[in-house]
């Protein structure tokens, strides 16, 4: 066998594999394909989805793909802290404090339509992000509480300034054990005598 | 594996039973109530009813203020399958249906009824099954819903959805046990009413069909459970049990662990082990509702403490305010530092924040603590890791890392330690060496975890519907392209056909003639959409008054439905030939307005307030002239129409009206200028009450001119057709009689000096438009009697007037910026 047969069975055994690997690479990257950034999906998880617009994208997917980026992470005040802090264990960079140019966090609200003042303009429907608002032109239009995300988007467009943002109440199954409001004490076993 | 059934009743033959890791020994202080005899307190003069009693969602409210109710009548009705309507406790009349402080220890407030008694006490109807035996057991089931008994024993599980379980039961047991300090309310009703417990217990033998039925007592209860072995004693099946002392031997899951040895599951429930658990007076209740027919009303409250002068034991109906069972039991506050009432027990039990707060149907005990029976001065120390809490665990947890990862609000790790099997027994707490009130922080962190769930599914439901907004924007977007698209292709090919079509006939001008077609078609698509114009103008005619063009509209409409077809080009032209009339009339107008309009502005540039004044009057007067130049052209055009002779004559006729209005418009909006610029200046004080006048003497006005109007228009409607012109001159005196009058009253409305120069102002505006203030006077005395028709019109007009100098203003500001 001379040596240029050599180099001839050495390059065909090293083509054949590599017809074989790419073949099974070829294959692996369609059967296996991932749809979309599988971080972006995590980050988004951990958005509050208000989809408010304060972190200055339309929307807490548009954030997170520009979290995803590089952006900052302490651009969404309607998160708060905690989820800041989520993000930053995901994203392996330190927390930050919550960036005060895109608002201060808050406490939860809704919407509330006075619906007396309401002249029908649709105009705050068109604004909802979460079609959280019925009503028809002409109409009078209400916000559905529980779709409610607090936004705000529905405020500045409305003509008649009938829109309030309402502090959402406390009942007894949202309360936290939050005792500043009440005595403490709710465990009186200590028995002395 | 758990012990299998044989096993298990082999080892309760023996008369032993199991046992559950940790637990306490507290001081069980039961001796202060559990001698005395089960009272029934004086009726209260308010009985405060809450809508939701227990775990699961509000019934809905069935009565309303007012009503008179019988006892045991039904108040709400479940909105769920999860939820048992409530009852009148006593016969009455409702005062109240709102929010009122309930027995829960945030202190907040959620719908309560609101009963006082009219001391009668009368029952209503009642349907008791005293044959039960024969019954389906759904009825029966049935019967104990509409009952509305949940579970008295304290967490308050709706007792229908318990015994409504498909699985098969082995062991039906009765928890007699009552381990909590200071409780006697069990232990005095197994004594007294140990019978009717027994027909409970039938009952639900029946209803269920279990292979063993358990009566658990506590060993430190002798009397409950000799009194119970007694009622007991003709069937054989029944196992009445002394279960040794130790708390939390109550806890449904504990107390299956010591009777079977099996433990329930986590996430399950006691049915998922065969096991089947009836608190002593729901069992009790369950006899009262099939036997006797009565929902429950009332329950056994101990009231208790030694801050309580006689600790006893009451029947009190649901909804008995907790003050009044302190009295009953001469409550000494004296011997407390403050005044402080704790509602379950010493270990479960919670602070009351308010003494008004209803007895419900799971509040077994009131206990008033003396000054030095409880500790109560939150002497939080270190945990120091002694781990004698997770020795007292009768549920086997770790508390000092569930305590440890809840204050550090690390709640994922704090589930992960189990904090969800936690039944928040408070035996921790209690042998706790550092005071530390650990089951307050795993409430706590309970609470957080169940409220982020909330969030996080909320989130995820925000997030689903904000996708499917922005798919169907997308999509909408997509058809309106679409459409676009197809429309253009569309008039391309048509246009293309056409071409192609002229060039047949005509191939020498064949370019030019495609493009007149073109021409052609864009005209008559234009009259197309003009005409549909109009016709939308006639149907809202009432509104289209204030807008000289639309007039034009209108009359075109009129004119364009009035002749028949081959009219209908004339009529066309005419109305073509009378707007453009109509808009250089009303420019000339204008601008000759403006111009006169420029002295007096400068003129009454001084005081701002007198000024906006002016600016509304003039713009209520403009509104008025606008209105009845409308009128006229209306008035005028009636008959023009209805006789179709001349339409020459008409269009004159509307110029002239259009003239008026657009005049008319120009003042208002002149007036609107002067008073912006006037206010520029430091606002004066009076203002307020003098726009308020201005807006009085505007509605006045308005309501004078537009009677004077109509007045004008009844004339010209007497008076024959041909004279339309005559007709017109008429009702524009009117007009200007009733405007003076207006002014008139304006002036009347107001007392104050000031309004001097508002007098002077609208004399200026009106007399610049009147030219014979004083011909007619016969008015009045018709005005009057249509004086209530009119008001409603004029305070229409009144406003749309008022909108208007509104705009005018926000213009010229807008202007100015």
């Amino acid at each position: 066998m001379t040596i240029s047969t050599a180099i001839i069975f050495a390059v065909i055994a090293i083509g054949a594999l590599a017809l074989i690997f790419g073949l099974v690479l070829g294959y692996a990257s369609i059967r296996f394909k991932v749809e979309g950034d599988p971080l972006v999906e995590q980050i988004d998880a951990v958005l509050p989805q208000t989809q408010c617009g304060q972190c200055g994208y339309p929307g807490c997917k548009p954030y997170a793909e520009a979290i995803a980026e590089g952006d900052d992470i302490n651009k969404c005040p309607p998160g708060g802290e905690s989820t800041i802090k989520n993000r930053a264990d995901l994203m392996g960079v330190e927390p930050k404090p919550l960036d005060a140019a895109h608002g201060e966090e808050d406490v939860k609200k809704v919407a509330f339509i006075r619906e007396d003042e309401c002249i029908g303009c649709t105009k705050c429907i068109q604004a909802c992000p979460v079609d959280a608002i019925l009503g028809a032109a002409k109409h009078m239009h209400t916000v559905i509480t529980d779709e409610c995300t607090g936004c705000d988007l529905c405020v500045d467009p409305c003509p008649v300034d009938c829109i309030d943002m309402v502090p959402i109440t406390q009942t007894t199954s949202t309360w936290k054990w939050d005792f500043s409001s009440s005595p403490k004490g709710d465990i009186p076993i200590k028995m002395v005598s | 594996m758990y012990p299998s059934f044989d096993s298990i009743i082999e080892t309760l033959n023996a008369g032993k039973t199991f046992s559950f890791p940790g637990g306490v020994h507290p001081d069980d202080k039961k001796s202060l109530s559990n001698t005395s005899v089960i009272k029934k307190p004086s009726m209260p003069e308010l009985l405060v009813v809450p809508l939701r009693q227990h775990i699961g969602s509000d019934g809905i409210c069935c009565v309303q203020v007012g009503d008179t109710v019988l006892k045991g009548q039904v108040l709400s009705q479940s909105s769920s399958p999860f939820s048992v309507p409530v009852h009148a406790p006593t016969s009455g009349e409702i005062v109240a249906i709102a929010p009122h402080v309930v027995a829960h220890p945030s202190g907040l407030t959620e719908m309560c009824i609101s009963i006082r008694p009219d001391g009668k006490d009368t029952w209503c109807e009642l349907s008791p099954i005293a044959n039960y035996s024969d019954v389906h057991s759904n009825e029966l089931i049935e019967a104990i819903c509409q009952a509305g008994i949940s579970g008295m024993g304290g967490a308050g599980f709706p007792t229908h959805i318990k015994t409504s379980t498909s699985k098969p039961v082995e062991f039906l047991i009765l928890n007699g046990i009552e381990c909590e300090p200071y409780i006697t309310s069990d232990d005095r009703l197994m004594r007294e009413n140990a019978w009717q417990i027994r027909q409970g217990l039938d009952i639900l033998t029946h209803l269920i069909g279990p292979e063993a039925i358990i009566v658990a007592v506590e060993d430190n209860k002798p009397e409950a459970f000799e009194a119970l072995s007694i009622a007991c004693q003709d069937k054989k099946e029944y196992r009445v049990v002394n279960v040794e002392t130790k708390y939390p031997a109550g806890g449904e899951k504990q107390l299956i662990q010591v009777i079977t040895g099996r433990e329930v599951p986590r996430n399950g429930l006691p049915a998922d082990i065969g096991v089947m658990m009836f608190n002593v007076g729901t069992c009790f209740a369950i006899a009262d509702a099939i036997l006797h027919g009565k929902p429950l009303i009332e329950r056994i409250v101990t009231v208790t403490g030694e801050a309580v002068e006689s600790p006893s034991n009451f029947r009190a109906l649901i909804g008995t305010p907790v003050s009044h069972l302190l009295d009953e039991a001469k409550y000494n506050p004296k011997k407390q530092k403050k005044p402080k009432v704790v509602m379950g027990g010493p270990m479960m039990g919670f602070t009351l924040s308010d003494a008004t707060i209803p007895v419900i149907k799971t509040t077994n005990c009131l206990l008033v603590p003396a000054k030095k029976e409880l500790v109560d001065d939150n002497a939080e120390r270190p945990c120091i890791r002694c781990s004698a809490c997770a020795d007292a665990c009768p549920a086997s947890l770790l508390p000092q890392q569930m305590f440890w990862h809840a204050k550090a609000k690390e709640y994922d790790k704090a589930e992960e330690y189990d904090l969800f099997d936690c039944i928040e027994c408070g035996a921790c707490a209690y042998v706790c060496p550092s005071e530390i009130p650990l089951v307050h922080y795993y409430r706590q962190a309970k609470a957080e975890i169940r409220l982020q769930r909330d969030e996080k599914n909320k989130a995820e439901k925000a997030k689903q519907r904000f996708e499917a907004r922005k798919e169907r924007l997308e999509r909408e977007k997509r058809e309106r392209e679409e459409k676009h698209r197809k429309a253009k292709e569309a008039r391309l090919a048509a246009n293309k056909a056409k071409e192609q079509s002229a060039a047949s006939v005509d191939n020498t001008n064949s370019a030019n003639e495609g493009a007149s077609q073109a021409k052609d078609k864009v005209a008559a698509a234009l009259a197309r959409a003009k005409a549909k114009k109009a016709a939308m103008q006639t149907s809202a005619n009432g509104e289209s008054h204030v807008q000289p063009q639309r007039d034009d509209v209108n009359e075109t409409s009129t004119s364009l439905e009035n002749t028949p077809s081959p009219d209908d080009k004339k009529a066309q032209v005419a109305a073509a030939i009378a707007r453009a009339k109509a808009k250089k009339a009303a420019q000339a107008g204008q601008s000759s307005q403006s111009s006169q309009n420029e002295q007096p502005a400068t003129e009454v540039g001084a005081q701002s307030a007198a000024d906006e004044k002016k600016a509304r009057i003039a713009a209520a007067v403009a509104k008025v002239k606008a209105k009845k130049a409308e009128q006229n052209t209306e008035d005028s055009e009636e008959p023009a129409s209805q006789v179709d002779e001349k339409p020459a004559l008409n269009p004159a006729d509307e110029k002239k009206a259009r003239i008026a209005a657009a005049v008319a418009k120009a003042k208002a909006k002149k007036a609107a200028q002067n008073a912006e610029e006037t206010t520029k200046e430091p606002a004066p004080p009076a203002n307020q009450a003098d726009e308020k006048k201005a807006r009085i003497a505007a509605a006045v006005a308005k309501a004078k001119a537009k009677k004077a109007a109509q007045n004008a228009e009844e004339a010209t409607e007497k008076s024959a057709p041909p004279v339309n012109q005559a007709d017109e001159k008429k009702a524009r005196i009117a007009a200007a009689v009733a405007k003076a009058k207006a002014k008139k009253a304006a002036q009347n409305t107001e007392v104050e000096p000031e309004d001097a120069s508002l007098k002077g102002a609208s004399t200026h505006v009106v007399s610049s438009d009147s030219q014979a203030p004083d011909t007619s006077r016969a008015e009045p005395a018709q005005e009057q009697q249509r004086d209530e028709k009119d008001e409603k019109k004029a305070r229409i007009a009144a406003a749309i007037a008022k909108a208007k100098a509104k705009k005018a203003a926000a213009d010229k500001e807008k202007e100015s910026q």
